[in-house]
């Protein structure tokens, strides 16, 4: 399919393409199993300026929006989730300065996450404030010119690695959630440790750990936006990077279906190849229909976004949603189009199966997304009548 | 310092033919890459730079295609780019082609080092850089896996061997020839990507390098490609025991036979 892409955006599908193929494909399986962090690949994103890609030249980046960045992520995404998330994740930790933040505050830290040598992370979900994130309890007290932050974040994809934290915390209690604020942690403040990193079913390159606040001291300065800001600050930035999900799992999908036909055409049972079988044909009409359905969802809302509209929520909620849906599906029938060997971890549908599950999960569980859907959907309809 | 990569544009080597009718290489249909050497020469000069200042140009003479070789190189942080290009350079040897590189550098001017890969993994020779360096009367040393360091207008450089690596000092301007071991190429950037898309490249052709035309392609070219086979490689191991004596008249008894 012909998207139409720029000449620039062609050259970021090449770059971040041979990237994933030259870079990531040998080393991904052992990456898996050693739940290995995947430095020296970041470092290489970061030489070819992919970190840069959705912030502003001023800031050192590349100036692209949205749909740049999901297309350099569904490349990654086609060739390791565990890759390609802590790439998107360090912009998930970006958004809320770039969108949100002071010009100082811009100046300091984004060049540094658009040239690669830092990463950034976001840290919202606690051990008790998974969906339901308004329950989060990290509190950050304001002490003279400074904030003090005592709480544990959990599951924080890019803990530990990187070195450019945003977490939510809690500046009036009274409020729940319109007492949220958003702030700039840097690994290495005091009070600020790391707790255990997690070991996982699949996403094993990606590291995710506990954040741990002991009376850490942040000059007030870190403060992104105003006091009572940060529920909205991370709902929209949540908003803003759905999407990226839905490229993740458009490559995965992606890959899962090359991996199957190549497949199915070498493997040969009853003197034919299986893709000669109708019941196999089927499959893989199925799978290569919803990624191609999946991809034309995501670039849609990729371009709308970028387009700067007032509320995406819907959008890109069915972003995230459908293609992660579809990534799971596609995955699951590429492990059957390869039968017993897909099952082998000699074989690479097996990561991929196991790395669907995430993207149904993360950023917002696919419930949540539909939820979303419908009360935008309740709201539409009541506003038309 | 001023740099000058010698790259040269050959077909992926994984599908490459040779026509038995022509014996030339069959290059219809087959993707053109850089030769991979001369990734690892563009790389040693382009971390030079980024040691010692200067800047580094790449040069080859090709076809007008061979322009996208010289992206890819620009891509990567190259600065500048040239292309010898025309009708009457086709079939150029190595006596040509170090000819025309040669014309091609006097255009340049002003240059510290010349990097070139070992070899082509077409052509095969790896004539071109010292054949290069002959006609520009300079030092080179070839086969090198690491540049030490430059200073004063000279530089030390190790060379790979058989058995370990030579260390050598050599005065500049020179000429390397580099091999794999030498450094890991880096990867092309966005930004020099989307640079490298609308920079100029200027094409010279011979009348532009004033070459002698008696000195350039086929005509200047002193190879002339009569068959092309794999040799046969059929060596025997023999081992000669016994007392010394008997040893030396078994040894001598098989020299007579071959
Ligand atoms: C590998 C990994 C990486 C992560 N990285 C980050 C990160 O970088 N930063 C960060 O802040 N968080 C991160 N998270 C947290 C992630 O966003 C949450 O796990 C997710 O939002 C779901 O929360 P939960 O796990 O607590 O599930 P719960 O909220 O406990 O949900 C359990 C089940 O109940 C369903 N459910 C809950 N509420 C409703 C409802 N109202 N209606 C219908 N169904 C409902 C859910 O869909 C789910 O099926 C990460 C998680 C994982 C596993
Ligand atoms: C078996 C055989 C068949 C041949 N057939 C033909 C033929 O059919 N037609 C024909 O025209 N020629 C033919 N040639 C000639 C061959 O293509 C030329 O000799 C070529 O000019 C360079 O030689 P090489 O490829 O051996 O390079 P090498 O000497 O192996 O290359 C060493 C280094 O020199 C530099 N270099 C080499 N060539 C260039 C260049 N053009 N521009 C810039 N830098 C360069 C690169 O840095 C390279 O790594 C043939 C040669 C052989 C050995």
């Amino acid at each position: 399919m012909d998207y139409f892409l720029t000449d620039e955006q062609k050259m970021i599908v090449d770059l971040a393409r041979k990237i994933a193929e030259e870079k990531v494909v040998p080393v991904r399986a052992e990456l898996d199993e050693k739940e290995e962090f995947p430095w020296k690949i970041m470092e290489d994103l970061g030489k070819a300026d992919l970190f840069g890609i959705y912030i502003p030249e001023k800031y050192g980046g590349f100036g692209g929006g949205c749909f740049e960045n999901c297309l350099a992520v569904e490349q990654l995404g086609r060739a390791c989730i565990g890759v390609a998330t802590t790439f998107a994740a360090s912009g998930l930790g970006a958004f809320p300065i770039l969108f949100w933040g002071s010009e100082e505050q811009r100046q300091k830290y984004l060049p540094e996450i658009a040239s690669g040598r830092k990463l950034a992370a976001f840290g919202l979900t606690e051990a008790g404030a998974g969906s339901d994130a308004g329950g989060i309890r990290t509190t950050a007290t304001k002490d003279g010119d400074d904030y003090i932050l005592n709480g544990t974040k959990q599951w924080i994809t890019n803990g530990g690695e990187a070195e450019i934290y945003t977490i939510i915390a809690l500046t009036d209690r009274e409020k729940g959630a319109r007492g949220a604020s958003a702030f700039i942690v840097e690994k290495g403040e005091a009070g600020f440790s790391f707790g255990k990193k997690e070991r996982k079913m699949g996403l094993r390159a990606s590291s995710t750990r506990e954040l741990i606040f002991d009376h850490c001291r942040i000059p007030k300065d870190r403060l992104i936006g105003r006091e009572g800001m940060g529920f909205i600050v991370a709902m929209k930035t949540l908003d803003l990077a759905r999407p990226g999900i839905g490229a993740l799992s458009v490559g995965l999908s992606q890959g899962a279906l090359d991996a199957a036909v190549q497949y199915a055409k070498e493997r040969v049972q009853f003197g034919n190849p299986i893709i000669s079988f109708q019941a196999v044909q089927h499959m893989l009409a199925d799978m290569a229909t919803q990624t191609e359905a999946g991809r034309a969802l995501v670039y849609a809302v990729a371009r709308y976004i970028d387009s700067n509209p007032k509320d995406i929520r819907k959008v890109s909620a069915m972003a995230k949603l459908f293609p992660s849906d579809v990534a799971m599906q596609v995955t699951t029938d590429a492990v059957q189009v390869f039968g017993g060997y897909g099952y082998m971890k000699d074989y690479p549908v097996e990561k991929m199966m196991r790395d669907a599950k995430i993207l149904q999960i993360y950023e917002g569980t696919n419930q949540i997304q539909r939820s979303v859907i419908g009360q935008a959907l309740n709201k539409e309809y009541s506003r038309t009548k | 310092m001023n740099i000058i990569a010698c790259i040269k544009q050959v077909p992926n080597s994984a599908h490459v033919r040779i026509d038995p009718e022509t014996k030339a290489l069959v290059r219809e249909g087959v993707e053109s890459i850089v030769n991979p050497y001369d990734m690892h020469a563009l790389e040693a000069g382009l971390s030079l730079k980024e040691r010692y200042g200067g800047k580094v140009t790449v040069l080859t003479m090709g076809p007008p295609q061979a322009e996208a070789a010289l992206r890819e190189a620009l891509s990567c942080g190259a600065d500048e780019a040239v292309l010898l290009s025309d009708r009457a350079f086709a079939g150029s040897d190595t006596w040509a082609t170090t000819y025309i590189l040669s014309l091609g550098i006097e255009k340049i001017g002003h240059f510290d080092l010349i990097i070139c890969g070992k070899q082509a993994i077409d052509g095969d020779t790896a004539q071109v850089g010292p054949g290069l360096a002959e006609r520009l009367n300079i030092p080179y040393v070839t086969y090198v896996r690491r540049i030490e360091f430059v200073e004063n207008g000279a530089m030390r450089v190790q060379r790979l061997m058989d058995d370990g690596y030579d260390v050598l000092d050599l005065p500049l301007p020179a000429l390397l020839t580099v091999v794999k071991e030498i450094n890991e190429p880096r990867l092309p950037s966005l930004k020099a990507k989307i640079r490298a898309k609308n920079q100029q490249i200027p094409v010279y052709g011979a009348k532009e390098l004033g070459a002698d035309e008696k000195k350039i392609g086929l005509a200047g070219s002193f190879t002339e490609v009569t068959e092309i086979f794999a040799p046969k490689w059929d060596r025997k191991r023999l081992m000669i025991e016994g007392p010394v004596e008997k040893q030396v008249e078994v040894l001598l008894k098989n020299i007579k036979q071959i």
